[in-house]
């Protein structure tokens, strides 16, 4: 569509009642009414034998890992010696690190419960459903916004001194602000950049901080929480 | 395509009087049989009868949801017979994983195999995840599906955790405690929960018990069951998401 017009075709579901089945659909509706696109083959072979070649591909990785590495055992539990430090299983270590730096209420459970809230709420928000740039419009405003949010935001991790919160921060902030001052038609990392919308950038961030807390605890944590380096 | 002698005696097989009582129908040949070979099977009929075939290329899912499934379905093959070698007992439950490493045949594999899938299937499914996001899997008629699949990553991520503990070691116990204290701080009912998943104040015996039950038999029911939905609603909300710009233009240029 490259008039812009505030509707476009599709079809009506009566048609008893509108017999030339047209309907006005404002943008923001379901993107089903655009209609079907692309070519469609049958599930039989044609999905199946590549869900089939993806389950031995699978397997014969796994029996290789399983060959090679083996699954850990320790000492028998024992509660009246601690290890230190105590660490739960990789992919909770992103939130004992946070726990390091913010009191168990906010890293333990008010984030995580925020986390999982804005998963699942935000999908029914219909922001931005066509995905445009954050900064093709508004740009001053957005670029004001964008600065006074990312600097309160490293404010308070700072006063926390979160620092392996704030290094991922501070990396995809350099690229937003980057990326607002690209041209058009400029590098094509420099592009991909200008024409993100703001969903990316929120979930970009995310990913950062979730990877760089995740690492942080399973490598570079040891006795007392204290920074350790792996292969010292 | 049936030319070797492979594919003529399965096309003899799937002729007998047997093979159709079973599935339902011969050979599929036509697109009719084929169409019957995915609805008219109980658990094929989650799929839909045709795809895009713009979905079916790598690049649109790198198969991370299938993988995630055929991760699960692996876990559950293997988790079976771990089973039958366990007991869900302070000492015991630590004696059986010596055993599986000294005196059961191909133990060490098996025990292998179960814990690299569960670590697997976690990164499977968080990528999976993101994927979608990118491609804007989430968006409507999608977003009941996108919940779907946030319930199936705390489910993933919960039966990941119960099996954590029940080899009963030390890296078992302290990371479960480490977990469960964090419970504790919710301040209205934090204790309580803790409590109830616990059967006690302490990881012990109890616990070991509800870990074993919620592993072995509520979780993979419950997450059996909202992947079939997962499933389903993929179906229903008519193929995966395709990406605006150039799946759909070069579609376009191909009409
Ligand atoms: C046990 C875990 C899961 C399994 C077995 C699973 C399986 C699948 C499969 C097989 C597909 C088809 C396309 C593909 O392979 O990507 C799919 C699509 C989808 N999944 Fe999952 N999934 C799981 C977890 C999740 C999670 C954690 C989310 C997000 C929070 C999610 C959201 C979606 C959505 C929205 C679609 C539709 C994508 C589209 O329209 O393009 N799933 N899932």
């Amino acid at each position: 569509m490259s008039d812009k017009t505030n509707y476009e075709a599709g079809f009506g579901s009566n048609a008893l009642k509108d017999p030339q089945r047209v309907v006005f659909i404002t943008p923001k509706t379901s993107a089903k009414v655009k209609g079907d696109v692309g070519k469609k083959v049958m599930s039989y072979p044609n999905l199946l034998l590549r869900e089939a070649i993806a389950l031995e591909v699978m397997v014969i990785a796994l029996v290789i890992l399983s060959l090679f590495w083996d699954a850990p055992l320790e000492q028998l539990a024992n509660p009246l010696l601690t290890p230190n430090p105590a660490k739960a299983p990789w992919y909770f270590l992103g939130l004992q690190e946070l726990l390091h730096y913010f009191p168990p209420v906010v890293a333990g459970i008010l984030i995580p419960a925020l986390v999982i809230m804005a998963l699942v709420f935000i999908p029914y928000f219909n922001v931005n459903i066509k995905g445009e740039p954050f900064w093709a419009a508004n740009r001053t405003r957005r670029f004001l916004i964008f600065l006074v949010i990312t600097a309160s935001l490293l404010l308070f991790l700072v006063i926390f001194e979160a620092w392996s919160v704030i290094a991922p921060t501070v990396a995809i902030a350099i690229l937003a602000f980057v990326s607002y001052f690209a041209r058009v038609g400029g590098p094509r990392p420099a592009e991909f950049l200008r024409t993100r919308p703001i969903s990316w950038w929120v979930m970009t961030w995310f990913i950062a901080v979730a990877v760089t807390l995740t690492l942080v605890g399973t490598f570079f944590r040891g006795p007392g929480w204290s920074w350790v380096w792996p292969w010292r | 395509m049936a030319t070797s002698s492979i594919d003529l005696a399965l096309n003899r097989l799937r002729e007998t009087r047997a093979w159709k009582s079973i599935f339902r129908r011969g050979p599929a040949r036509t697109n009719r049989t084929r169409s019957l070979a995915i609805f008219g099977n109980i658990f094929l009929h989650l799929m839909p009868v045709k795809v895009r075939e713009q979905s079916l290329r790598a690049r649109a899912t790198y198969y991370l949801g299938s993988f995630s499934f055929l991760l699960f379905l692996l876990l559950t093959v293997t988790g079976i017979l771990l089973m039958l070698y366990y007991h869900p007992a302070v000492p015991q439950a630590y004696l059986d994983m010596k055993d599986l490493r000294f005196v059961v045949s191909n133990g060490v594999f098996l025990r292998n195999l179960h814990r690299v899938g569960a670590h697997a299937m976690v990164i499977a499914v968080f990528w999976h995840m993101f994927h979608v996001f990118y491609r804007g899997g989430y968006r409507p008629p999608h977003e009941f599906n996108w919940v779907v699949g946030v319930v199936l990553m705390l489910l993933t991520l919960f039966l990941s955790y119960t099996g954590y503990l029940l080899p009963w070691d030390q890296l078992a116990f302290w990371a479960i405690t480490v977990g469960t204290n964090i419970i504790s701080a919710e301040p209205v009912l934090g204790h309580d929960v803790r409590f109830l998943l616990l059967g006690g104040n302490l990881v012990g015996e109890n616990a070991l018990l509800r870990f074993y039950v919620l592993h072995c038999v509520i979780l993979p029911l419950v997450a059996a069951m909202f992947i079939a939905v997962h499933f389903w609603r993929i179906q229903k909300d008519g193929g995966l998401t395709l990406r605006d710009d150039h799946e759909r233009e070069g579609h376009e240029r191909q009409d």
